[in-house]
């Protein structure tokens, strides 16, 4: 991996984003499991160099769609912690005023539809803004994430298709956590990678290494420059996973120990402390410095939450129409 | 001014929409270059090029929800469905997706979805179904069901000016067979509106879509024996106008619910809730229900004249009702 795109300065932000993604994940989980929270929750654990590559590579008026594991994406993508807290526990200043929960998480006015927990929906909604940034001439971009199970889908098929005789800028963004909650992708694919499927749409396609966070924002920035100077979309395919069970309620025993043990080692956070660590740019004072406003912007988070009302019961019926 | 078809009118509307907002656009199969499959949007592409009459794949799928997309992008588009049966295809967008933003984050999703619908042209199970209760059912969206010429233009218009999406089922049966002389200038009929079509004291007969003009030709019938049916063409499912249908019913006290759509689930049902809920004193004889039967639409023409409604099940009907 290269890094000359980069600046140390953009490099920390990416890492401390990183760490805000994992860190938000854990406490979650911990309030999860306090009962402090309604719901189900899917965890994005040892997905946080996907979030953030793609993330970082995105300009303010790009649109993000995103899936039913959507908590890195919108940390990543700068939601505002506090709203997507607030919209786990249920509350009226959540993202969606209390009424979408963990698979709901995003703020269209900050780039990033509410996510879409139908597996593939958001593939269509992020075209159809690349129509729009096409016709209104704007120089955005759309980019949808999507899991390794949602190219099974009718509308993956449709869409991509769609993008690819319009050359609308769209980059379609395969995480392939080899999962469809316990269905490995390779019992459910005949071709070895999502991103052979490019070639049935005559747009590029490219297998990256997602747990690198510098190479999916190379991937992302390349693709996203080709879709803004007007030549069509791309398919790409960051490998990744999962390192918590599919919701709340699967353990995973799908998947072997030895497995899981072999992922936890391309962990997207160990691997760029050992590799910055070594190139010494990155020291131990920064990551404790990081990890410690992370966690005081968690804890900042967290009481905003705890201590935002509960919408009122009658708000049931509101905003179903305009008027 | 001449006299325009039902066609022409919801052809007129969107042109008039187009002319009128940069942000109209119509996406579809064969809506471009060849003008539609029922040729709707005929013409179209020369006057406003194929940025804004988009010819698509066949994935009704992803031309909806790509139109949701730009949408909330600040566009307003038009998806056609060539049928009004292929809907199924789009169900997902339409009702996990259009229907279900604003109450998310409080997003508006300008978009009409139209196709032709109904049956009576022997098209047989996949190019005559009534498929409006899946999305009347479905909250968040609006749906609308013209009878007539002036209603599909005013109807097309302020679909197209509504904040929220709107399914418009045309009526493939009416697309050439109605014609009427259109007063000029930019008007629109409000969504949510029923319209009594027939003023009548004696038996209030609820109705929308093609069925509205079976629904007169019986009244005309009924006259000479001194049945005086008022009929209701509801012009809107949802949002129904309630004070309407409730006023309709309290001033016959008597109702028959009219309808091509199947029987169970369908729109009888919800207006006889509705009435027995609201106006159960005012009534004198029970609610009369009169739908197509719980079938697929058969092809062969016997067999959908069966199928299909009749003039005389309204007037059997309305005379049975009478007697109480």
């Amino acid at each position: 991996m290269t890094s000359s795109l980069l600046t140390k300065e953009r490099l920390l932000g990416m890492y401390r984003k990183m760490l805000l993604c994992r860190m938000f994940e854990d406490r979650v989980n911990s309030l999860f499991l306090q009962g402090r929270m309604p719901g189900t929750i899917h965890q994005a654990q040892g997905q946080e160099a996907s979030a953030v590559g793609v993330c970082e590579a995105l300009s303010p008026g790009d649109m993000l769609t995103s899936t039913h594991r959507p908590h890195e994406h919108a940390v990543a993508r700068g939601i505002p912690v506090k709203a997507l807290m607030a919209e786990l526990f249920a509350k009226s200043t959540g993202c969606c005023h209390g009424k979408g929960g963990s698979m709901h998480m995003g703020d269209a006015e900050l780039g990033m539809l509410p996510a879409i927990a139908i597996v593939g929906g958001g593939i269509p909604l992020a075209t159809g803004y690349a129509l729009s940034f096409k016709y209104l001439k704007k120089p955005n971009i759309a980019a949808c994430f999507f899991g390794d199970g949602a190219v099974n889908e009718g509308i993956f098929h449709e869409t991509v298709n769609m993008a690819a005789i319009w050359d609308l800028p769209v980059v379609f963004i395969c995480e392939n956590n080899k999962y469809g909650a316990s269905t490995p992708i390779d019992s459910v694919m005949k071709v070895k990678t999502v991103s052979a499927r490019a070639s049935a749409y005559g747009i590029p396609g490219r297998t990256i290494d997602g747990n690198d966070v510098v190479s999916v924002y190379e991937a992302v920035s390349e693709a996203g420059e080709r879709a803004r100077s007007g030549q069509g979309p791309a398919l790409l395919e960051l490998e990744t996973y999962r390192f918590a069970g599919h919701s709340r309620s699967d353990p995973g025993h799908y998947r072997s120990k030895q497995e899981v043990a072999e992922w936890k080692t391309k962990d997207p956070i160990s691997r760029f402390e050992t590799r910055y660590l070594a190139e010494g740019f990155l020291t131990r004072e920064i990551i404790d410095r990081c990890r410690a406003s992370v966690e005081q912007e968690l804890n900042d988070a967290v009481e905003f939450a705890e201590s935002s009302p509960s919408p009122l019961p009658e708000e049931c019926l509101a905003d179903v129409y305009a008027e | 001014m001449a006299a325009v078809t039902y066609l022409e009118a919801i052809r007129q509307g969107i042109w008039e929409e187009m002319e009128r907002d940069p942000t109209v656009f119509v996406l579809g199969e064969d809506v471009g270059r060849y003008g539609g499959a029922f040729k709707v949007t005929e013409g179209m592409i020369e006057r406003f090029g194929e940025d804004r009459v988009v010819d698509t794949p066949i994935s009704e799928s992803a031309i909806v929800g790509a139109a949701i997309g730009a949408a909330l992008m600040g566009m307003r588009p038009i998806a056609e469905m060539q049928f009004a049966d292929f809907i199924s295809c789009a169900f997902d967008q339409i009702t996990n997706f259009a229907a279900k933003c604003r109450y998310r984050w409080n997003a508006g999703v300008p978009l009409v979805i139209r196709g032709p619908s109904g049956g009576g042209v022997h098209g047989g199970p996949y190019h005559s179904q009534n498929p409006e209760m899946y999305y009347v059912h479905t909250p968040g969206l609006k749906v609308v069901a013209p009878s007539t010429v002036y209603d599909a233009k005013g109807l097309i218009k302020a679909a197209i000016r509504d904040e929220d999406p709107v399914v418009y089922f045309e009526h493939k049966f009416l697309y050439r067979r109605l014609k009427e002389t259109l007063p000029e200038g930019d008007w629109t009929v409000p969504i949510g509106k029923a319209d009594v079509k027939r003023a009548g004291s004696d038996i209030s007969v609820i109705t929308y879509g093609a069925m509205v003009h079976l629904a007169l030709e019986a009244a005309a019938a009924l006259a000479n024996e001194g049945i005086d049916l008022e009929v209701v063409d509801l012009r809107t499912l949802v949002p129904l106008d309630k004070e309407r249908i409730l006023d309709s019913v309290k001033k016959t006290s008597k109702a028959i619910l009219l309808h091509e759509d199947v029987r169970t689930g369908g729109m009888a049902g919800e207006l006889a809730a509705l009435i027995v809920e609201e106006a159960f004193e005012y009534l004198d004889g029970p609610i009369m229900r009169i739908t197509a039967p719980d079938t697929p639409v058969p092809y062969s023409p016997p067999l959908e004249e069966f199928f299909l409604p009749k003039t005389s099940d309204i007037i059997r009907v309305a005379r049975r009702l009478a007697a109480y």
